[in-house]
């Protein structure tokens, strides 16, 4: 391992912590744009968590020790998948520890986490969010891991940064396979992050939010934790996305500091046009009926089924 | 005894030095430690009504021979199989014995997981409630030993003594309860599944020996069968094993028998039984038949992918926390029998290394359910004896009352879920990278639709997921849902023990695979599977298939989480210094939460029920808006029972009438049969 990459390493994590708030905050001004709304500033959801941090907690009174433990876990759950994606280059010192089931793996410990202790205090709406949530991650995982898979036999290992590696170094190909996977994989994120047409981020109305309904019982750095946790998961799944589509930019061999230093301005750039993207398909969907988001994750794991069969056919 | 072993090749002298050599190998102790086990069972019936001899004696006893025996056959797993022949039973038909790495592996899931069971059992058995604590005691150590005894069988008879040995014992356990008629009726479809499961290995091993009758697996090992006589003994095996194991649709007698048991049988028919079963499909697919064409493989994929589906469907939609869990173990049984099918198919395509790598995944999941499996059972034992409720309906909130229970449970409901850094995440891994090598099969349309399985791996994982959210959220989270689960206490320091024995296995079998998988790698290279290349990893870094490939190490996995979560606290506790306030749960206005105003076990299941309604049997009904007195009830039934079970039985019972006629009661008419049948007989010899 050369020092060069303990730097991408550290940088990487830290840049994830800086930045996922900012994304989140360029989604939502993007969206206000679109929507002829008066845009917030960027930095609000900075505002939000620093305001958060300075109010006094109140924890239900039958609250057990386990909701007091999850935004942690959440939190530092969605801290170590931004170390296991490769973002700004490919030779992580961390990722030989863990591939991309293991990281399918990490979101699937962080929405435990969060279904169980939106179940602890026992309020009609935390265990109604606990149940929802679950339902769309139950069809969204197995989604998100068939799209890894066909990623996967492309580059015949599941290390993520191997993965980015052989399609950021080799001869730019259109191949089927990645446009089927590719449409799979928004729609799992837009579901798995809680966004139009599964969950709306902004709304508080009872019978139709999800990711919200499990933190009502939080406030304060509990609360503080678990929004910078969302935000972070948002900015991992595009950064995952960056990875598996659209690799050319990040520091992939042993170039040294010119590759890091470039890959810095391509992954912003990169995050620009993901987040506009982002707001203009939230733009333009309507919220589904809660029963509906099944048949939308259902079409996203059969479209991550085609781009397997596409790519076992063709070979591409 | 005459012995005999590959370290130790004297066999022809039986004076008394040879016997104490003899005594000295792994076999024999084993061997002993079963018999010891059986002695411990024995003096349980001297007092069977005293708890004190068999609580505080007895049991913590047997869970110490169950730990030398995991030790023992640890040791033991890169040795040489070792063999003994004990000169009991009929005349010219001695008993074969046999130590190979795959029963040591087995071994050492019997012994380690059973050593937990039985620290609970010492602590959770009472007076009164059905069998007597002595006789029970006797029952249950038979039946572990019994099941070692199927592990070291090496012909057709010893097995099939032991494996009838372990079907009465445990049927014997599951009617401990036996004054509750629904406990009865569960008990007889038990038995009457073990035995039409038993018939079929009996008639599996007959079709083994291949012409030389001859009923050593030694024997079956040197047989040399027809492609459709092979095919035929794999199908009966299929049958026997995947009935003992709760394959679908052989699966009805398991939600019905492993609830109706006291907990820690439950725990040990779910948690060791079932593998026993696996044990046996294994010896006979990878050790005795032999021409057998790898696509048959696929069976055991389709069967299982198809169980694993269907259990943690049905899982999903209990309202029972052990039938749920009982439906658990039918998934995890299909996950099971698809890691073989899918090492058949690989070892047939002559792929060496990927064959190791699925046999592998199914041994390590072996052990991995076994603990988790029978820690979640044991916690549903504690719940049940602190609060009289098997009821998800009735439960809730007992994190506050059993802290202990519900903590050692939390790591078994993580581990099952297949979540890193625990057990169940490193055999699901292992599968899944075995899966992404199926298209490299060279059989045309199966190097197409194997790969998919993989997806279906994935969804199950997924909804395993879902129903452990849903167990653990409705018993231990949210409000207690009766007032009478105020008075519930936590468990006593047997129980506690037994149960971070098992929470301890689940996270050292999750921590350490990278040392468990070479060892568990003998098994697949002594049986002839394959071998996994050499140099992949160190203690710390698993990479089965090589360096280069693929890895997971989760030590730096779970330090990396850990010290994230410590980094959080120390940072937030830097920055900030308010004080946490209690105060009453936000109730939009209205009066104060009540326990019943929470989601139900229902509720929860809902989504499930909702999304796969054709494969329930669902009886509901609704209130009309003008009832008085409401009610909403929906009963959820199993449709292989009414369209596979129900007209079977039929048959059986018209057939049952038909002879019905020849027994008339009366004397002179069977004296007629007789004198017919002697008839009859002469005019034949004659």
């Amino acid at each position: 391992m050369r020092p060069i990459d303990w730097l991408t390493q550290v940088l990487e994590v830290v840049a994830a912590l800086a930045v996922a708030p900012l994304f989140q905050g360029w989604v939502s001004q993007c969206r206000a744009w679109l929507q002829n709304r008066r845009a917030p500033p960027l930095w609000q959801s900075y505002r939000g968590i620093r305001k958060l941090f300075h109010k006094d907690a109140v924890i239900a009174t039958n609250a057990s020790p386990l909701f007091r433990v999850a935004p942690y876990v959440v939190f530092a759950t969605m801290l170590a998948a931004a170390a296991v994606i490769p973002s700004m280059g490919t030779r992580l010192p961390f990722s030989p520890a863990a591939d991309a089931i293991a990281l399918v793996g990490l979101f699937a410990t962080a929405r435990m986490f969060l279904a169980l202790a939106a179940m602890d205090v026992g309020t009609p709406f935390g265990t109604l969010g606990a149940r929802r949530e679950m339902m769309v991650g139950f069809l969204a995982e197995p989604a998100l891991l068939m799209v890894i898979f066909v990623a996967a036999l492309t580059s015949s290992t599941t290390a993520l940064p191997a993965i980015a590696e052989r399609l950021a170094t080799g001869p730019i190909t259109l191949s089927p396979s990645l446009a089927f996977t590719g449409v799979a994989f928004t729609m799992v994120l837009l579901a798995e992050n809680g966004r139009l047409p599964i969950d709306n981020p902004s709304t508080h109305l009872e019978l139709t939010m999800i990711h919200e309904a499990m933190l009502l019982e939080y406030s304060a750095r509990h609360l503080a934790l678990m929004e910078f946790a969302s935000a972070l998961k948002l900015m991992n799944y595009a950064c995952i996305g960056f990875a598996l589509f659209v690799p050319w930019g990040t520091a992939t061999g042993a170039e040294g500091p010119f590759a890091l230093a470039a890959a810095i301005p391509a992954l912003a750039a990169k995050l620009v046009v993901a987040g506009a993207a982002l707001a203009l398909i939230e733009t333009a969907s309507a919220k589904l009926r809660v029963f509906r988001a099944p048949e939308f994750l259902a079409a996203a794991f059969l479209f991550a089924v085609l781009g397997m069969l596409v790519h076992l056919l063709l070979g591409a | 005894m005459r012995c005999e072993s590959n370290a130790h090749p004297d066999p022809r002298s039986p004076d008394i030095a040879a016997v104490t050599a003899a005594l000295g190998t792994p076999l024999a102790q084993i061997l002993a430690l079963l018999c010891a086990w059986i002695a411990i069972g024995a003096v349980g019936l001297v007092r069977p009504a005293s708890l004190k001899i068999a609580g505080r004696t007895l049991f913590p006893l047997g869970a110490v021979c169950g730990v030398a025996i995991a030790a023992i056959a640890a040791a033991h797993l890169a040795q040489p199989p070792e063999r003994m022949e004990l000169v009991i039973g009929l005349p010219a038909l001695p008993m074969h014995l046999r130590l190979d790495a795959l029963s040591a592996t087995f071994l050492v899931l019997l012994g380690a997981a059973s050593a937990g069971i039985s620290l609970f059992g010492a602590g959770y058995f009472r007076v009164g409630q059905g069998t007597a604590p002595g006789l029970l005691c006797f029952e249950y150590h038979l039946f572990l030993a019994s099941m070692g005894f199927v592990l070291l069988a090496d012909d057709a008879y010893a097995f099939m003594v032991a494996w009838e040995t372990m079907a009465l014992s445990s049927y014997f356990l599951v009617t401990s309860q036996h004054r509750i008629g629904e406990i009865r009726r569960a008990g007889f479809l038990y038995l009457l599944m073990a035995h039409l499961g038993a018939l079929a290995i009996l008639l599996c091993f007959g079709v083994l020996q291949g012409g030389s009758w001859r009923f050593t697996f030694d024997a079956m090992r040197a047989a040399h069968l027809s492609a459709g006589w092979a095919a035929a003994a794999f199908l009966l095996a299929l049958a026997g094993f995947g009935a003992k194991a709760g394959l679908v649709p052989l699966h009805v007698w398991l939600p019905e028998a492993h609830p109706a048991a006291p907990s820690p049988v439950s725990a040990l028919m779910s948690g060791v039984m079932l593998k026993i079963a696996i044990y046996g499909m294994l010896r006979v697919a990878f050790d005795l038949l032999h021409g057998l064409p790898g696509w048959w493989g696929l069976v055991p994929v389709a069967l299982g992918l198809f169980s694993a589906l269907y259990g943690i469907v049905f899982a999903a939609a209990q309202t029972d926390m052990k039938r749920l869990l009982a439906y658990s173990s039918i998934e995890n049984v299909g996950i099971l029998f698809t890691g073989i099918g899918l090492a058949m198919v690989f070892h047939g395509a002559a792929m060496p290394a990927v064959a190791a790598l699925a046999l592998i995944a199914v041994l390590y999941h072996a052990l991995n359910h076994a603990f988790m499996k029978s820690l979640l059972f044991l916690g549903t034992g504690s719940v049940l004896h602190s609060t009289g409720e098997r009821n998800l309906g009735r439960l809730g909130g007992l994190i506050h009352r059993m802290p202990w229970v519900a903590w050692l449970t939390l790591v078994g409901v993580l581990a099952i879920a297949g979540l890193p850094p625990l057990n169940g995440f490193v055999s699901e891994w292992l599968l899944l990278q075995a899966f992404l090598h199926a298209h490299e099969v060279p059989y045309p349309f199966v190097d197409m639709l194997l790969p998919l399985g993989a997806g279906l791996v994935a969804l199950v994982a997924a909804l395993a997921g879902y129903v452990m959210v849903k167990f653990y959220g409705v018993v231990f989270l949210g409000q207690p849902r009766e007032s009478t689960l105020a008075t519930a206490h936590d468990a006593g320091r047997m129980e506690r023990a037994g149960l971070a024995w098992l929470a301890l296995g689940c996270v050292a079998l999750g921590l350490l695979p990278a040392t468990i998988v070479p060892a568990l790698g003998q098994v697949a290279s002594s049986l002839g599977v394959g071998a996994l290349p050499a140099g992949g990893g160190s203690w710390w870094m698993l990479a089965p298939l090589g360096p280069r490939s693929i890895s997971y190490a989760p030590p730096i996995f779970a330090g990396t989480v850990i010290a994230g979560v410590l980094l959080t606290v120390f940072a937030v506790r830097l920055t900030y210094r308010r004080p946490v306030r209690r105060a009453p749960p936000w109730t939009c206005g209205g009066d104060a939460l009540t326990g019943r105003t929470q989601d139900t076990a229902e509720g929860f299941g809902q989504p499930i029920r909702h999304l796969f309604t054709p494969w329930f049997a669902m009886r509901r009904s609704l209130p009309t808006p003008f009832d008085t007195a409401p009610r909403y009830s929906v009963e959820i039934g199993d449709r292989i029972w009414r369209a596979l079970y129900e007209p079977l039985a039929g048959w059986v019972d018209r057939g049952a009438e038909v002879c019905a006629v020849f027994q008339r009661g009366r004397i002179s008419t069977y004296l007629l049969y007789a004198l017919a049948t002697l008839c009859l007989l002469l005019a034949l010899v004659l």
